[in-house]
């Protein structure tokens, strides 16, 4: 009950300083709006109120403070109003209507998931040479750590043209970028998870003859496990990641990247807002679900209590 | 070194020698190291920190490589008979893989070695029964006492039924009151398997209570100070511990001890 109501806390705090930041963030829009409308506003030239700090402007014109929570196009959209957006956007509207967010949601988590399928597959593979290979930890492990040192964003366009003049286009591409997002968490727990059994456990395995891949199948794999789920979920976040990032330069026209573009072109800040929430919400329930099957796996295994 | 030449040695070093290449130069682990032991002995090695005892076991076991001298197990070099599964090994931890059942940790070197399904759980059968952990075989590890997991490694040590036994102080990490209860335990378990047993250990009062054989090492270079023929009978109850033989073979050893490494104890 305390902990429910610390985190109420926490999540109020953070409600109320939105609102706050709403009021200077928004007052010189909202101030020019009153004016054209007739309202008696301080000082009335737009010239003189366009030097003045927002929070003296805000302070001379009180009066216009709600209306800096109800714009149509404001610089900060208002929690109330991205929640409606939200609410407008998923519930109210038709999943097969190009405003649903819960169709662009569907583009982008289908992307996401294909990548994260590729990006895990490859990454628990390399792991796996990795760790059984001298030569492949020292030629493969420098490369991956340098692939994440690259932008994305720099190089999600090449990704794109390179696969579109081979022929390649739609869900690919994205689902690359994601995989090239999600590999790397993967790798890197993988190693860790399958080089976790201590010398004792080798020594022992080695008292029984047995094979390496006895040893992997028996005993490194499975004291992975915790390690793989751990990466996994970073995995998941930077595969969505990827995804969105991937719609962002082909000017896609599904998928929760178009909307933050389309909404960025035409100034809706609210329909900015309510993607990327949308896509954290997203984030949040891909992450949820794998920590309720890792608590499944491991417990199957005798690995949780 | 000892003159028990009726039965037959099952382990047999001469003049071993084992230096280990380090960053800060070669450390000399084991020097010339003569020893033999037969068939159904239970050998005691004891001495400081650094004396080569763990290594000697780590050389019979083929883990570890002698760097001169010879050494043979059943006949064999070691690693012909570690590739021939001739000994189980118990280590000082449990090492139990947590994602077993205590059955299946138990199963672990007969899956590893191909025996068929009707022949692995009989035997799991068998030796959970031999440690008294019938009943625990479907439990996790977690679920147990260290004493009981530590029986549990001894259970999967004896599965493949190896007629050498390498322990590496297995109840080193136990309770004094538990770890009276597992050596008890260990020398009923001895006499009716009629294995070869090399134990480890810092403790005198152990070395003496279980062993027949008692060999005090010292360090710096590791080497053997001493070869003890147990005087007590084979049937040994705890109180054993209160006799007058019993107090002068550990007085024994303890000389041992304190000659092979002058003041640094």
């Amino acid at each position: 009950m305390k902990q429910v109501f610390a985190i109420l806390t926490v999540i109020a705090a953070i409600v109320v300083l939105w609102y706050a930041a709403c009021v200077p963030m928004n007052i010189k829009g909202v101030l020019t709006e009153q004016e054209r409308a007739g309202a008696e506003v301080q000082p009335p030239s737009a010239k003189d109120r366009r030097d003045m700090s927002e929070i003296g402007l805000t302070l001379d014109n009180s009066f216009a403070i709600p209306a800096t929570w109800a714009q149509d196009r404001p610089r900060l959209p208002a929690p109330h109003q991205v929640a409606v957006e939200l609410w407008e956007t998923t519930v109210l509207k038709k999943i097969t209507s190009k405003r649903s967010l819960i169709y662009h949601a569907w583009v982008t988590l289908s992307a996401t998931m294909l990548g994260f399928a590729i990006g895990t597959g490859l990454g628990i593979l390399l792991a796996v040479g990795i760790v059984h290979s001298r030569v492949m930890d020292l030629s493969v492990m420098p490369w991956a750590i340098v692939s994440q040192t690259i932008p994305i964003i720099a190089l999600a366009p090449m990704i794109i043209v390179v696969l579109y003049s081979v022929g390649i286009q739609g869900i690919i591409p994205k689902a690359v970028i994601s995989a090239y997002l999600s590999f790397f968490p993967v790798v890197v727990g993988m190693v860790k998870g399958l080089r976790s059994p201590d010398a004792m456990q080798l020594d022992l395995l080695q008292s029984y003859n047995a094979t390496r891949g006895q040893g992997f199948w028996k005993l490194r794999l499975p004291a992975s496990m915790p390690y793989l789920f751990t990466s996994l979920k970073i995995g998941i976040a930077a595969s969505l990641v990827g995804a969105i990032v991937g719609e962002l330069p082909t000017g896609a026209v599904a998928g929760l990247g178009a909307r933050l573009l389309a909404g960025s072109y035409y100034g809706q800040t609210v329909q900015i807002w309510s993607a990327l929430f949308a896509a954290a919400i997203l984030a949040a329930c891909l992450v949820g679900l794998l920590g309720l099957m890792e608590r499944s796996v491991l417990k199957r295994m005798g690995m949780a209590q | 070194m000892n003159t028990e030449s009726t039965t037959q040695p099952v382990i047999e070093a001469r003049q071993l020698d084992l230096t280990f290449q380090t960053n800060d130069g070669p450390i000399h682990a084991l020097k010339d190291v003569g020893l033999t032991i037969n068939k159904g002995e239970f050998v005691s090695f004891i001495g400081p920190s650094g004396c080569g005892k763990t290594t000697f076991l780590r050389c019979i076991a083929a883990l570890e490589a002698p760097t001169g001298g010879t050494l043979t197990v059943n006949g064999m070099t070691p690693d012909e008979a570690r590739r021939n599964r001739a000994y189980g090994y118990v280590f000082q931890a449990a090492g139990l893989y947590p994602w077993r059942t205590i059955a299946k940790n138990v199963k672990l070197p007969l899956e590893i070695m191909g025996y068929s399904a009707a022949e692995q759980a009989e035997r799991v059968r068998n030796v959970l029964e031999l440690v008294d952990l019938e009943g625990f075989g479907g439990k996790f590890p977690w679920q147990l006492s260290g004493g009981m997991q530590q029986r549990a490694s001894i259970a999967r040590a004896l599965a493949f039924d190896a007629d050498i036994l390498l322990m590496d102080e297995p109840f080193g990490a136990l309770d004094e009151i538990v770890r009276d209860h597992l050596n008890e335990q260990l020398l009923a378990l001895w006499a009716r398997t009629e294995k070869t047993i090399g134990f480890v250990t810092h403790s005198i009062p152990e070395a003496v209570y279980l062993s027949t054989k008692i060999v005090v090492m010292s360090p710096r270079p590791g080497r053997i100070t001493d070869v003890i023929d147990s005087p007590l009978p084979k049937e040994r109850p705890l109180d054993i511990r209160d006799t007058p033989e019993f107090i002068e073979v550990a007085h024994r050893v303890r000389e041992g001890l304190r000659a092979g490494h002058g003041d640094d104890v």
